[in-house]
C-alpha cells in the first residue's frame, strides 16, 4: 500500500459513504438511500441481522439498485433498539421488527412516505430526524466519531473516512518525539479509569532499554454495565489497530496484543475480519507505507477474571498463567509483557489517537476542562429513560448527562444517586448533580471516572444493598493473592449482610470504615485498593440509610427483604382473591369480596401480590 | 485434584486434532491459555486425561495446566450436559416442593448437582432463585421453563429429551 492507493480507496469508497448524513446534498454519489442497521450487540440480541437480511433480498427483489443496505457500529441509542436510520432523509426508526421491513421497502423507500408508527419519538413527543434528537445533537462523538456510520467490517470505508491517513502521517512526516509530544500536548489521559497521562506513558515506554518492546490494549472492560470499549472495537475496530500501530511507531515496538475479554464474540470477530484486512493491505506487516516500521498484532482472548483488567494481571494472563497482579514498580514501561518494556492502554484511549494526530494536539486540547481534556464515552444504564452509549466534552455537568441526554428518570421518580466507576467507584449523590464530570471533580468527591460506566439509581435503590452488590462482585473477583483483599473484602461483605438485616449495631459502622480504609492500603492492586469504594461513598452521602437499617431496623428504600413487610390496605383492597391465588407461599387469606389478609410468618416477601394487585392495595411497610 | 468422575471418552480422533494444534501453538509465547481455550472447544470440559496431554505437549507442569484451569471462570473440569438441568431451590420454590422434585431428578438420573449422566445427556444444577417465584416450583432445560412442577411429572419430562435425542 502507498498513499496514492491509499487516496484512490478513499475517493472510490467516499461515493458509497459520503451522504450518510441527515439532509446531505452531496451530489455524484453512488447511492441515493442509504439504510443503515445497528449490528452492535444490543441491537444484533434483537434480530438485527434478520432485519438487514431481509431489507437486503427486498431491495434486490425490486431492483432497487440506488439504495444501499449497510450494517454500523453502535448509534448510541440501545434503549430505541434494534435501530434502523435511513439517510439522508435523517428517518430514524426504532424497536424494529423483521416483519416490519416489507412496510418500510414499500412505503418509505418506494413511496417516499415514512413509516410513522416505528419512527422515533423524542421525549418531548416530537418526531424529529436523526441529527436533531435531542439525546444525540447533545453529544460530541470523538472516539465514536465512525459508529454508526460506517461498516465495521470494510475497511475501505473506514478509509473512506480517512482511515490510516494518521498512521502514514505519523511514519512519514513525523519523528517518533513528534508523535509522543502531540499525544503529550493533546493533554489525552488513560480512559481506562485511572487517568494517567498518554503522552507521558509512551514517553516513559520510548525511553526504556530494551532489545524488545510491546504494545496492548485493555479490552477487559469487566464492570458491570459497562459497555464503551465493546462498542468502540464492534463499530470502528480499525480505529484501535491504527493507534496501535502509531503507538508501536512511537514507543519503538514492532508487535502487540489485544486482550479481549471472552464474553465480546461480536467485538472479537470484528476484531478478526479488520486485522485481516489490514494485513491484505499491507497495513500491518512488514515495511508499512515502504519505511523501515514493522508491525503485527494478535488478539489474546480472556477466560473470565475481572482481575485481568488490572494492567500487571491482564500481561501475566497474556503470558499464559494465573492473572495475577504483581507489585508495582516495575512499571510495565520498564519491564511488562514478558519481561519487556510494554505500553498498555484501554481502547477508548486508543481510540482517540487518530484524529490526534491527523489534527493536531489543539484539536483536541481545546475541548474539555483545565486538566481533563477531550471527550469521555459513558455507558448509560439502570433508572434511565436513553439507555445507550453517549459522549460529551470532560466538563459536561451529571445533570445535563442524565436529563438532557439521558432522557431523565423513568415513571417520574426522583433521582437519588448516580454511581459512576463500577466496583472501583462511588455513588454521586443527587444533590451533587451540577458538578462537571473530570477526573479531579469526580475524585474530589469521592467517586471516580472509571472507565465511563454510569449507573442511574432511583428513590428505589436502597443505597446500602448497593454497596452490597458492589462488594459481592469484589468478594467474587478477588484473585487471593493479597490477604487484605481476599479476607477483608469478604469480612466487608459480612457487615454490610448484617446491616441489611438488621442486625448490625452503630458502632458496626466505624469497624466498616476502619476496614475499607486497612483494605485501601494495604491491598496489592487496583482492585483491593478499590474495592471499599462504593462502601465508602455511600457511608460518606448515605449515612443516614445505614443508620435507619440499623436503628429503625427499616429500610426506606423497601429493598431489604428481611426489614421488609408486606400488608393489604383494607380500605383499598376489594377481596378480588387475585393475590391470593398467584401467592407462592399461601401467605394471604380472606373471603371473596372482603379485605385480605397476610400472615407475615408464611410470606417470603416476593412482592407477586403487589405487581398482581389491580387496586394498588398491597404496601410495602 | 477435583475433577468429573465419568470415564474420559475423547476420542483418538480429538486427540490427533489437539495434538496438531499444540505443536503449532508450542513456539507461541503464552501459548497455554489459547491452547487450553481450544481443547474447552474440543471436548467440552478439560478432564483429566486432556490437561495432562496440554501439559505434555507445551511442557509445562500439570500443576500450572490445573492451576490456570481452576483460575478461571470460563474454564469447566467437569462435563455439561447436552440438556442442562437446572432446579431453583430458592425460598419460593423451595417451600413449593422443588426440594422433593430436586430428589426425583436424582434419583431419575442417579447424579447430584454439578454433574452430568454418563451417557452426557443431562446434567443437573440445583440453583439459586431464578426469578419467576409465581411459577414455582421451577424448573429449567436449557432454555424451556416448566413450572408449577410436581415430582410425578419430572419422568415425563425428561423422556420428551430422551426422545428428541
Amino acid at each position: 500500500m502507498n498513499i496514492e492507493q491509499l487516496e484512490k480507496i478513499k475517493r472510490e469508497t467516499f461515493k458509497n459513504v459520503g451522504n450518510r448524513e441527515t439532509n446531505s446534498t452531496l451530489t455524484g454519489m453512488n447511492f441515493d438511500r442509504q439504510i443503515m442497521i445497528c449490528g452492535s450487540t444490543g441491537c444484533a440480541s434483537n434480530n438485527s441481522q434478520i432485519i438487514r437480511q431481509r431489507f437486503i433480498e427486498l431491495v434486490a427483489q425490486k431492483h432497487l439498485d440506488r439504495i444501499h443496505v449497510g450494517q454500523t457500529g453502535c448509534f448510541g441509542l440501545c434503549a430505541a433498539g434494534p435501530v434502523v436510520v435511513v439517510y439522508p432523509d435523517g428517518t430514524f426508526y426504532s424497536h424494529v421488527k423483521p416483519e416490519d421491513v416489507d412496510e418500510i421497502v414499500e412505503s418509505h423507500l418506494i413511496h417516499n412516505v415514512e413509516v410513522k408508527r416505528l419512527l422515533y419519538v423524542d421525549a418531548d413527543g416530537k418526531i424529529k430526524p436523526f441529527n436533531e434528537i435531542e439525546s444525540y445533537c447533545r453529544q460530541l462523538r470523538h472516539a465514536l466519531r465512525n459508529c454508526g456510520v460506517i461498516d465495521p467490517e470494510d475497511i475501505n470505508e473506514y478509509i473512506a473516512r480517512d482511515g490510516y491517513f494518521a498512521l502514514y502521517k505519523a511514519l512519514t512526516e513525523m519523528s517518533r518525539d513528534d508523535v509522543i509530544d502531540t499525544v503529550t500536548k493533546s493533554g489525552l489521559r488513560g480512559r481506562g479509569g485511572a487517568g494517567f497521562l498518554t503522552g507521558k506513558k509512551w514517553k516513559f515506554t520510548k525511553d526504556a532499554e530494551g532489545d524488545k518492546k510491546y504494545v496492548c490494549c485493555n479490552a477487559d472492560e469487566g464492570d458491570p454495565g459497562a459497555f464503551m470499549d465493546r462498542s468502540v472495537l464492534e463499530g470502528d475496530p480499525h480505529c484501535v489497530i491504527e493507534a496501535m500501530a502509531i503507538a508501536a511507531y512511537a514507543v519503538g515496538a514492532d508487535r502487540g496484543y489485544v486482550y479481549v475479554r471472552a464474553e465480546y464474540p461480536i467485538a472479537v470477530q470484528r476484531l478478526n475480519i479488520a486485522l485481516n484486512q489490514a494485513r491484505t493491505y499491507g497495513l500491518l506487516g512488514d515495511r508499512i507505507f515502504g519505511t523501515d516500521f514493522c508491525f503485527d498484532l494478535e488478539i489474546r482472548l480472556g477466560a473470565g477474571a475481572f482481575v485481568c483488567g488490572e494492567e500487571t494481571a491482564l500481561m501475566t494472563s497474556i503470558e499464559g498463567h494465573r492473572g495475577e497482579p504483581r507489585p508495582r514498580p516495575p512499571f510495565p514501561a520498564e519491564k511488562g509483557l514478558f519481561g519487556k518494556p510494554t505500553l498498555l492502554n484501554n481502547v477508548e484511549t486508543y481510540a482517540n489517537v487518530a484524529q490526534i494526530i491527523l489534527h493536531g494536539a489543539e484539536s483536541y486540547n481545546t475541548i474539555g476542562t483545565e486538566r481533563s481534556k477531550g471527550t469521555k464515552v459513558f455507558a448509560l444504564g439502570g433508572k434511565i429513560n436513553n439507555t445507550g452509549l453517549v459522549e460529551v466534552p470532560m466538563g459536561t455537568t451529571l445533570k445535563e448527562i442524565i436529563y438532557d441526554i439521558g432522557g431523565g428518570i423513568p415513571n417520574g421518580k426522583k433521582f437519588k444517586a448516580a454511581q459512576t466507576g463500577g466496583p472501583s467507584g462511588g455513588c454521586i449523590p443527587a444533590s451533587y448533580q451540577d458538578i462537571p464530570i473530570d477526573y479531579e471533580s469526580l475524585a474530589s468527591i469521592g467517586s471516580m471516572m472509571g472507565s465511563g460506566g454510569l449507573i442511574v439509581l432511583d428513590e428505589d435503590n436502597c443505597m446500602v444493598d448497593i454497596a452490597k452488590f458492589y462488594l459481592q462482585f469484589t468478594v467474587d473477583e478477588s484473585c487471593g493473592k493479597c490477604t487484605p483483599c481476599r479476607i477483608g473484602t469478604r469480612r466487608l461483605y459480612e457487615m454490610l449482610c448484617k446491616v441489611t438485616e438488621g442486625k448490625a449495631s452503630l458502632e458496626d459502622l466505624d469497624k466498616m470504615e476502619q476496614l475499607c480504609y486497612y483494605i485501601k492500603d494495604n491491598s496489592l492492586c487496583g482492585l483491593g485498593q478499590s474495592a471499599p469504594n462504593p462502601v465508602l461513598s455511600t457511608l460518606k452521602y448515605f449515612r443516614e440509610e445505614y443508620i435507619t437499617h440499623i436503628v429503625e431496623k427499616r429500610c426506606p428504600a423497601g429493598v431489604c427483604k428481611a426489614l421488609l413487610r408486606y400488608e393489604i390496605d383494607p380500605s383499598k383492597c376489594k377481596g378480588c382473591t387475585l393475590c391470593a391465588r398467584n401467592c407462592p407461599a399461601n401467605a394471604i387469606s380472606g373471603t371473596v369480596r372482603e379485605p385480605h389478609k397476610i400472615d407475615t410468618d408464611k410470606c417470603l416477601k416476593c412482592g407477586i401480590c403487589a405487581t398482581k394487585c389491580k387496586f394498588g392495595a398491597v404496601k410495602k411497610v | 485434584m477435583k475433577g468429573s468422575t465419568l470415564p474420559f471418552d475423547g476420542t483418538p480422533e480429538q486427540e490427533k486434532e489437539l495434538r496438531q494444534k499444540l505443536a503449532e501453538l508450542k513456539t507461541k509465547p503464552g501459548a497455554l491459555m489459547p491452547a487450553m481455550q481450544f481443547a474447552q472447544g474440543l471436548y467440552g470440559y478439560l478432564p483429566y486425561e486432556v490437561q495432562c496431554i496440554i501439559a505434555e505437549e507445551l511442557n509445562v507442569t500439570l500443576s500450572e495446566v490445573y492451576g490456570v484451569a481452576t483460575f478461571y471462570s470460563q474454564f469447566s473440569l467437569y462435563p455439561k450436559g447436552k440438556y442442562q438441568i437446572g432446579i431453583c431451590l430458592g425460598t419460593a420454590c423451595y417451600v413449593n416442593g422443588s426440594q422433593a422434585v430436586y430428589e426425583k431428578l436424582q434419583q431419575l438420573l442417579g447424579i447430584h448437582s454439578g454433574e452430568c449422566t454418563a451417557d452426557r445427556l443431562f446434567g443437573l444444577d440445583a440453583t439459586r432463585c431464578v426469578g419467576c417465584c409465581g411459577m414455582a416450583p421451577v424448573m429449567t432445560v436449557n432454555n424451556d421453563v416448566y413450572g408449577k412442577i410436581k415430582p410425578d411429572e419430572v419422568e415425563g419430562i425428561l423422556a420428551k429429551y430422551r426422545e428428541r435425542d
